[in-house]
């Protein structure tokens, strides 16, 4: 084939929970805290994790900085070593399972333009580094636990990679890395990351949430399914449709004699 | 029962109408709607012809064709076992509207699939040439190519082609004018490709589908340029046509380095049949169940939302029949060329000061798509429409062109979601064509999140839009004005540059600002389309 155009000095930047993958921070938690040393202490935080979902939820819904703060607490005195130790089999067991079909390739076909992979996430570094080597990005920017004496102490180092904090953190990066902005990519399946959409001169909506969904159709951003399946293109009913003729109702093979 | 022979015209011009005091008002396409207007005395209207009588065993037909070949041995005898073929199909852009199952497509597939399974030929891929359209959907295919041929082959064997695809095109050389050819890699490397055409509108089928059907970006930026278009009087004129001079070109190089069997149909041109068929009626002669029916519709769609008027055309396919079937080497095209020119070709005495043309609510790009954008009203004012005649334009240079369409700001972002970054960044900074393939068109075409929309999501490609508005730089150039009636909002017709009327009579006396009084007008009643021999 011909060669490509490459794009200079580009970068794309990736939202990862929502937009690559299906899952999200509370299920790498509950995924460890079904991991205990012993059975009785992996149902105690298995049930717990279930019930606090609520809260974490309403915090959410009420600052992302609330639910960093209450969730990362639930982390309080996990050992680092089991932490990264468990992060390839989180991969391997939950996040590798629920990459959307069509996220790899997206990121190849921008890999191919020349542009700079880069994930922010405000998941824990850990958990998405194995991802990012699955995927091939050059950077990953993601929170990190604190740790005192190897154990975590349920705070995140600052800044918090999340909203206008990942606008910001990408601007330095950008000037670090000699990355046009105006000429980069930004993908993310929330309203709460519109920050870093609108830092960029391409922002586009991955598997919108409702309100991301009406900005992007507001501000005429491209808007992707990556959790569609390539071959069954459901997002469009049939239009037009006539019944077929009634000698196509019992299909048969078209071979009308054997080959020998 | 069928008619024996096809019906004879009355009158040999009974195509073209002139009003009269007594004249009455005539219907076109506004939309998703139908607007009724009366005309200015003098007025010629231009009326498609009738459709010819279809062939009564269309499967008879191409069989026929595939054992009676121009300039080629027949298909039967092409093949030998263990060989490896691929079959190329049109996409769903042609017909408009849709046609009625089952697609001529299917019956020509299914003749050519049972062929070669009896000639021991299993290697076959069947591919939707659909170049840079978008992908069509699983359903689309399967309507298209019937439910034989979809469970015999759906999706190993039977998918759409990807021209973004860099492990799947492969590069067949230059043309001595330097244009890349690029192809399909399974195509070019199959001992045998069959073409099946659905051959609707002059400019295409021939040498254009292998050369565009199945290529690449790269190729195709070739001959899809404002001055290739400029340059061809008229696009649908394929003698005088850049285009069809470039597809030549790419498709020497094309059958020279593979093997190739075209099987062309043309298709007869009855769009509305049934309780719909008056639509295609000389209004002189409508009848009083004509005139209700016209009402009922017109109040129906008068008090109906946008989709649901949208949806009542779209499940309306059309009744088109097989008027004729050629197979055999490029050259069945002059026999596709003339059976579908004898089908729509109406002769016109000169061109006209002012003309006038309803927009219908679909184009090739935008078949079950949420609406036609206003890119795509463009194309189909100043690209197809403009470009539908012969000999001299039916426009005359420096004329004023009146068109009927609402010009919603309404896109489709499953299907066209470059064409929303065309129109509100590209065309709000520069409507220049020039300017447009210079600075804008490979940005668009080589962002990653367009060409993984165009690969594995069902959107056009990201230079699609840049291409269509191209189409219409001839159109541009060559008119002096151009009048939208009816637009629902001052923003769209500004930024393509056009004015705005309430009414035909408006829109006629803007015209005749700049024509003159004695100004010639003429309006095209379409759908179905016709192409003006303009004497």
């Amino acid at each position: 084939m011909h060669e490509q155009h490459k794009y200079k000095h580009s970068a794309a930047f990736y939202d990862v929970d929502g937009t690559l993958i299906s899952t999200n921070i509370v299920h790498s938690f509950a995924f460890y805290a079904s991991r205990q040393p012993s059975l009785a202490e992996s149902a105690r935080r298995t049930v717990k994790t279930a019930l606090s979902i609520p809260v974490f939820w309403a915090a959410d819904k009420l600052s992302r900085k609330w639910f960093n703060e209450i969730f990362y607490r639930s982390y309080e005195g996990a050992s680092e070593d089991r932490l990264v130790v468990l992060a390839e089999e989180l991969f391997e067991d939950v996040i590798k399972p629920n990459i959307y079909p069509r996220a790899k390739d997206l990121i190849e076909e921008s890999k191919r333009a020349g542009c700079r992979q880069v994930l922010i996430s405000g998941a824990l570094d850990f958990t998405m580094k194995p991802l990012a080597k699955y995927l091939g990005v050059d950077d990953l920017i993601a929170n990190k636990l604190e740790f005192v004496d190897n154990y975590a102490t349920g705070k995140l180092a600052k800044p918090f990679v999340a909203g206008a904090t990942k606008a910001d953190i990408m601007r330095q990066y950008a000037k670090a890395h000699d990355i046009d902005l105006a000429n980069s990519w930004a993908y993310t399946d929330s309203f709460s990351d519109y920050p870093m959409l609108a830092i960029v001169g391409h922002p586009t909506a991955c598997n919108p949430d409702f309100r991301l969904r009406t900005l992007a159709r507001s501000y005429d951003w491209p808007i992707l399914d990556l959790a569609e399946d390539v071959e069954r293109s459901v997002a469009r009913r049939p239009q037009g449709l006539a019944k077929p003729p009634s000698d196509l109702k019992a299909p048969r093979r078209l071979r009308s004699k054997p080959i020998h | 029962m069928r008619a024996i022979r096809p019906k004879t015209r009355t009158h040999p011009r009974e195509h073209v109408v002139t009003i009269d005091t007594d004249s009455a008002p005539r219907i076109m396409f506004y939309g998703e709607n139908l607007m009724i207007e009366d005309l200015p005395i003098g007025t010629r209207v231009i009326y498609p012809k009738r459709p010819m009588t279809g062939i009564a065993n269309p499967k008879a037909a191409i069989r026929y064709a595939l054992n009676n070949p121009d300039n080629s041995e027949p298909l039967h005898a092409l093949l030998k076992p263990g060989m490896k073929v691929s079959i190329a199909v049109d996409d769903i852009s042609m017909p408009l509207p849709i046609m009625r199952t089952p697609d001529v497509r299917q019956l020509v597939l299914e003749i050519v699939c049972e062929m070669l399974a009896d000639h021991g030929v299993d290697d076959v891929h069947i591919i939707i040439a659909l170049g840079l359209h978008r992908r069509m959907h699983d359903w689309e295919i399967k309507r298209m190519v019937g439910e034989k041929v979809w469970n015999e082959y759906w999706p190993d064997r039977l998918y759409n082609h990807d021209g973004c695809d860099p492990d799947g095109m492969v590069v067949l050389g230059h043309t001595p004018h330097k244009e890349l050819v690029e192809m399909n890699r399974r195509v070019a490397e199959s001992d045998l490709t069959i073409y099946v055409n659905l051959n609707f509108v002059p400019m295409n089928g021939g040498n254009k589908s292998m050369a565009v059907g199945l290529c690449g970006y790269e190729s195709l930026k070739a001959h899809h340029t404002p001055a290739g278009i400029v340059k061809s009087n008229s696009f649908m004129d394929p003698p005088k046509s850049y285009l069809s001079h470039s597809f030549k070109r790419q498709g020497d190089l094309i059958e020279k380095t593979l093997k190739v069997f075209h099987i062309e149909t043309v298709l007869n041109n009855r769009c509305f049949d049934g309780p719909l068929s008056f639509l295609t009626k000389n209004e002189d002669e409508f009848t009083e169940a004509d005139r209700l029916k016209f009402s009922a519709m017109k109040w129906s769609l008068d008090k109906l939302p946008f989709a649901a008027r949208r949806e009542i055309f779209m499940r309306t396919p059309a009744a088109y029949e097989l008027i004729g079937c050629y197979a055999g080497g490029v050259e069945c095209h002059d026999k596709t060329l003339a059976k579908q020119n004898e089908q729509n070709c109406v002769e016109v005495d000169g061109p006209a000061d002012v003309l006038i043309m309803g927009i219908p609510y679909i184009s090739p790009y935008n078949v079950n798509s949420k609406a036609l954008n206003p890119l795509l009203v463009q194309v189909m004012a100043l690209g197809y429409f403009y470009h539908m005649y012969r000999n001299q334009p039916i426009l005359r240079d420096g004329g004023v062109l009146i068109l009927t369409h609402p010009c919603s700001d309404r896109f489709d972002p499953v299907h066209h979601p470059s064409y929303i970054e065309f129109f509100n960044r590209v065309l709000t900074e520069t409507t220049d064509s020039y300017t447009i393939e210079q600075k804008y068109q490979d940005e668009l075409a080589y962002n990653p999140s367009y060409i993984e929309m165009y690969r594995r999501g069902n959107a056009y490609h990201g230079a699609h839009p840049c291409f269509m508005w191209y189409w219409g730089q001839r159109g541009r150039e060559k008119t002096s004005r151009v009048i939208v009636v009816g637009a629902d909002n001052a923003t769209v017709p500004a930024i393509m540059g056009w004015e705005t009327a309430g009414s035909i009579a408006e829109a006629v006396a803007m015209a005749r600002g700049t024509m003159g009084r004695s100004a010639q007008i003429s309006m095209l009643h379409h759908p179905p389309y016709m192409i003006s021999d303009v004497m």
